[in-house]
């Protein structure tokens, strides 16, 4: 077990040198850096000063070198466009977006899952029809639709929620949450709702539909034989067997869920690194956006490696795959 | 004979579809008395697995049970609430499937999956149901029971994974054993083990086993009694040894006739000419009798009931005891010397066979 967590984490650490790579390219590939800083009218002296002082006339692969060790601290270098450095920027931004993701997933697991394990079980009673009806809404409405339809109901006709912002928020040294308010959690409730369902439909129906093929295998059918409740065999026996291709998914959308953050919080105003990195991408704030990608694809690995974990928790044949591996 | 543990009667299944209404059990009647052995054989589609299924009350929708009895120790259980069935699964009635390797949950240990059977059917604590599960495990042969009751299906081989499907199956001492297949997805030595195991099992308690199969050998070595089934009929019962000896039927015939001898060491294995008929297409009368070199008239028209060689004058209509029991017509023709005929087919078959 521990040798393949060291595996995976060696997987890891190559995965993000590639990210690494491309982010580096960035600077690269969109026009010199030089020009960002200093005016049109500055002479090529003091040109060649700034990019003697910054580094940039070294080997690209020594200046790469610096850039890896300095993102490995957290440095990732200054804004152009908010001239502060982009850890702090980022830093600010992190718990917006991942309180309105957390919520997102976790609404779509807790309401998916149960609703998926109800479709399957209770296959053309009236309220499956209702559930799968509402999931074909949420798999084929565009995500922007939602928000703007979720909006106009609940925020301008009933005036129930806020329809933007992330409302009152407390913070607790660096993070900054809106949990803990009335308007921040009132607030949050519309972006992860528009976030989340999507994810909850698609969680719901691959629960079923796993659900499904489980309830037809013969140690369900053996588990009937032996006298097993009902109960004991939908939702020990079969439930278990379900979740195992749920996990995988579930972790592989939780890195979506955060891709699609960016047009939620761009839709709710909410400030988080979704907002900055769209602010960045129409302001060629290069430092801002490698820092992102490379926080971004974090993000996705970690939750890969966790994935893996809790697969080999709930599998007891992956992990003797592990062991022999 | 005292009562039986399991008796049949008339037992009808029909499956209802689109288009039209199946009938996959037709009036199918038995009895399997305290440690005997039923044997039930025919092909595929035969409605073996149906009748198993239907006895523990596991026909699933569209299927239903449209008519007939189901009895288990003169005790009705056919017309039983689904939830009061569900006690007697597992408990008075266990049952074995095909596969073993699919049969166990792979997520949930060997023992879990014991522990949590005995504690549904018996009134024991958790370590009490464990240390039954590992008596069990001892008695189905298991080694080192104490330690392999921790471990996972898949750390199991396929003889063994069928042992602890055994053990489950047994886990409330039941009164009748299903066996659907238990050897058919394992290979021959490890099959003999079983069938061997299972044999002393019910030797042991008295447990009646109804032992579905294809394999006429496990059957010879196995069963006390047999039912050769077809087309959702039973076509004969009997004891095992006369059966396969000297088969009533002409489509019991033509099976035996079918199992390849060494002796006979033939090139071509002896054939039934045709297939057994589609549920939705069994011929009016005798449903074997677009096989059957012997039809004649009264086959096309009137369906043979299953009765004993002694009941046939009296006409009474309990074939499935103890005797020796045929629905074929050849056996109430006066002047016809059915039995000979029929077994002067088997003999021709396998000359057939062993001269092609």
């Amino acid at each position: 077990m521990l040798a393949f967590i060291l595996r995976r984490l060696f997987q890891s650490a190559l995965v993000l040198l590639c990210v690494g790579v491309i982010a580096f390219a960035l600077f690269r590939l969109v026009g010199d850096p030089v020009n960002q800083i200093v005016s049109i009218d500055t002479p090529f002296e003091q040109r060649q000063q700034i990019r003697k002082d910054l580094g940039l006339d070294d080997p690209s692969i020594v200046q790469f070198g610096r850039y890896l060790v300095k993102a490995a601290r957290f440095d990732f270098g200054i804004s152009y466009q908010f001239r502060q450095p982009v850890s702090t920027l980022i830093g600010e931004r992190m718990p917006a977006t991942l309180e309105l993701t957390f919520m997102a997933a976790l609404l779509s697991l807790v309401v998916g899952i149960p609703m998926g394990v109800y479709t399957a079980l209770r296959r053309g009673s009236f309220l499956s029809g209702v559930f799968m009806s509402v999931s074909l809404i949420g798999v084929s409405l565009p995500t922007f639709l939602i928000a703007i339809l979720l909006r106009w109901i609940f925020s301008v006709h009933l005036g129930w929620l806020p329809s933007f912002g992330r409302g009152q928020v407390v913070n607790l040294g660096w993070w900054s949450t809106g949990l803990l308010t009335v308007s921040g959690i009132k607030a949050l409730i519309l972006p992860a709702i528009t976030l989340g369902l999507f994810q909850m439909t698609l969680i719901m129906r691959l629960v079923r539909a796993e659900m499904l093929e489980v309830l037809r295998t013969d140690y369900i059918k053996f588990a009937r034989a032996r006298g097993l409740s009902d109960r004991a065999i939908h939702f020990g026996h079969a439930l278990k067997n379900t979740l195992v291709p749920v996990i995988t998914i579930a972790g592989l959308q939780l890195g979506s869920i955060i891709a699609f953050a960016l047009i939620t919080e761009y839709v709710f105003q909410w400030p988080g690194m979704g907002a900055l990195f769209l602010g960045a991408v129409q302001n060629v704030d290069i430092p801002v956006m490698a820092a992102y990608l490379l926080l971004v694809s974090f993000i996705f690995v970690v939750v890969n490696l966790v994935v893996d974990i809790l697969y080999a928790v709930v599998d007891p044949r992956l992990r003797a795959n592990m062991q022999a591996a | 004979m005292t009562e039986p543990v399991l008796s049949v009667r008339d037992l009808c299944v029909e499956f209802v579809t689109r288009r039209g209404v199946l009938r996959a059990l037709d009036r199918v009647s038995f009895d399997i008395g305290k440690g005997e052995v039923l044997g039930v054989v025919g092909e595929s589609g035969a409605g073996k697995s149906v009748t198993g299924s239907a006895v523990i009350g596991l026909i699933e929708p569209p299927g239903r049970i449209a008519s007939g009895e189901v009895l288990l120790k003169g005790e009705r259980i056919d017309n039983l609430s689904p939830e009061r069935l569900r006690h007697i699964r597992g408990k008075r009635i266990g049952m074995v499937f095909q596969d073993p390797l699919t049969s166990l949950n792979p997520l949930y240990r060997v023992g879990e999956q014991l522990v949590q059977t005995i504690r549904t059917h018996l009134p024991l604590n958790a370590a009490q149901a464990r240390e039954r599960a590992i008596e069990l495990l001892a008695e189905v042969g298991i080694p080192a029971p104490e330690r392999r009751i921790d471990g996972y299906p898949h750390e199991f081989s396929g003889g063994m994974r069928q042992r602890v499907v055994l053990a489950l199956a047994l886990c409330a001492e039941p009164e009748l054993v299903i066996a659907d297949e238990p050897t058919t997805a394992l290979d021959v030595s490890v099959q003999a083990q079983i069938i061997t195991l299972l044999k002393r099992i019910c030797r042991e308690r008295g447990t009646a086993v109804m032992l579905i199969t294809h394999d006429m050998g496990v059957i010879a070595e196995t069963a006390d009694r047999v039912a050769v089934m077809y087309a959702g009929r039973v076509a004969e019962i009997g004891p095992v040894r006369d059966v396969v000896s000297r088969p009533f039927h002409p489509y019991a015939a033509g099976l035996m006739g079918s199992i390849p001898t060494l002796e006979t060491a033939s090139e071509r294995l002896v054939q039934i000419p045709g297939s057994m008929p589609r549920l939705n297409a069994i011929p009016v009368g005798c449903a074997f009798n677009p096989r059957c070199p012997h039809t004649y008239a009264r086959c096309v028209v009137e369906r043979p009931e299953l009765l004993g060689r002694g009941e046939r004058a009296s006409g009474s209509h309990d074939g499935a005891g103890a005797g020796h029991a045929v629905a074929c017509h050849l056996y109430d023709e006066p002047g016809v010397d059915a039995e000979a005929l029929v077994q002067r087919d088997k003999v021709a078959a396998a000359a057939t066979g062993s001269a092609a």
